[in-house]
């Protein structure tokens, strides 16, 4: 298989754009899943009435529909109701609806692994709430829960893949226009899978890189 | 006058269509996580070999599925491997066949991981009273693993039917591709036609995965707590 590299190298601007996008895109929506997640899991932790049958009915709605179809939802469906959001603006909305349930489940995970021990011990040695939440409770929930948010991270940014298929300018959407117009399948499809490597590789050993280094804070290490 | 929106579900043979598109959605799903899981079983079991070699081999595999998308691999299928091996196959294949590697790499790594938690005593134990290598899996190690795996298998499951939404990029007539066509043709009759359709589809979704994530979340909690 020859690639034309000639072609290769003219449509590296468009990929970098491209690329470009995707980032910013993936940033935000795991940036504003993490808060929605936080806050979320703290709802549940300590069962906030009302607010916590409204988070439960959230996370599974979020979890079990795909995001293609929350997507389309919310680009087609709502601007008919006169809501009508830009299609950034509803690739960000849906990956932060759909990242909100995962990283809501990841918080949540590390909270439950603290012991009531440990919580018991921490108010005998005459920490006050906030104290225990600093030192106690946050730094050992967090380590159990960062594979899990990690794991979430590297998923959303691939899920931004999809938000082609809503008109955004990202790498499919350019990779299909490429294949379409010129017929250059095989260097549009290296691209690509040049891009999404290059994008996530890094991240996911920076990650795996991470973990083990907030691994400290569990007990019994 | 114009009717109300959500009417436009029940127009004609709407209702039907739509169905009908949800089936060829439930079949690639399906076929793939038949398979899926059969191949993930056997490349689990293999993962477990003690050879440096084979397990990076089996490690390498699921990670070129985890960093890299599935629409993107959907797209590498239909476009790529077609062009260059001259063949025409259709969305519905190409979807089946992408499905079924990446199951099968998911599943190969939930088993592994079910065996490998099992205690070391278990494998000796069963050496010891003389066991065959089929023996052992087949009266020891599978039974106890299938418990360990099985709410992370059908948690694959639901994810695999999520997934199966993004045929409709690679061209095959699925629900979504259905909704489509009928938010096109009652355009001028049902403006809110897309919010109507798009809507039942997100509940028809939900409708299949939410049991699939209970049943997953109930065998959790009974079998680890």
């Amino acid at each position: 298989m020859n690639l034309n590299w000639q072609f290769i190298m003219d449509s590296l601007p468009l990929y970098r754009e491209a690329g470009w996008t995707t980032l910013k895109l993936g940033f935000l929506g795991i940036l504003i899943s993490l808060i929605i997640g936080f806050v979320c899991s703290i709802v549940l932790y300590f069962k906030v009435k009302v607010l916590k049958s409204i988070v439960q009915v959230y996370i599974e709605l979020s979890r079990n529909t795909p995001l293609l179809i929350q997507l389309f939802f919310l680009y087609f469906g709502l601007t008919k109701l006169g809501i009508a959001l830009s299609e950034n603006a509803c690739a960000i909305i849906g990956l932060s609806f759909l990242g909100g349930s995962y990283m809501a489940e990841a918080y949540r995970s590390g909270l439950e692994a603290i012991s009531k021990t440990q919580i018991e011990s921490g108010l005998s040695i005459g920490l006050n709430k906030a104290q225990l939440v600093r030192y106690v409770i946050f730094p050992q929930a967090f380590s159990v829960s960062m594979p899990s948010l990690g794991a979430n991270c590297i998923f959303l940014l691939k899920e931004t893949s999809i938000v082609g298929a809503i008109s955004v300018v990202d790498l499919m959407n350019i990779t299909k226009d490429l294949i379409g117009m010129y017929y250059q399948t095989f260097e549009a499809l290296f691209m690509l899978v040049a891009v999404y490597v290059v994008i996530i590789l890094p991240l996911s050993l920076l990650l795996t890189w991470l973990e083990r280094k907030v691994r400290y804070a569990e007990f019994g290490n | 006058m114009q009717s109300l929106g959500i009417s436009v579900l029940f127009k004609g043979m709407n209702m039907q269509r739509l169905f009908d598109g949800l089936l060829v959605t439930a079949k690639i799903a399906f076929i793939s996580i038949v398979i899926g899981s059969f191949l993930g079983i056997v490349l689990g079991v293999i993962w477990t070999s003690k050879s440096k070699w084979i397990r990076s081999v089996c490690r390498i595999y699921l990670e070129v599925f985890r960093i890299i998308p599935i629409l993107v691999w959907l797209f590498i299928m239909y476009f790529g491997v077609t062009t260059a091996l001259n063949l025409h196959v259709s969305g519905e294949i190409t979807s089946i066949i992408v499905f079924t590697l990446w199951g099968a790499a998911e599943m190969g790594d939930i088993v592994r991981g079910a065996l490998e938690s099992l205690p070391k005593h278990q494998i000796e134990s069963g050496k010891a009273i003389g066991l065959s290598f089929w023996g052992l899996y087949r009266y020891i190690l599978i039974p106890q693993a299938i418990r360990r795996m099985l709410p992370g298998a059908i948690n694959l499951a639901t994810r695999m039917v999520k997934t199966t939404s993004l045929v409709v990029l690679i061209g095959v007539i699925d629900v979504i591709k259905v909704g489509q066509q009928i938010i096109e043709f009652s355009r001028l009759e049902v403006p809110t036609a897309s919010f109507w359709v798009y809507g039942f589809v997100f509940i028809l979704y939900f409708i299949i995965c939410y049991p699939l994530s209970m049943l997953a979340k109930r065998l959790e909690n009974k079998w680890n707590g």
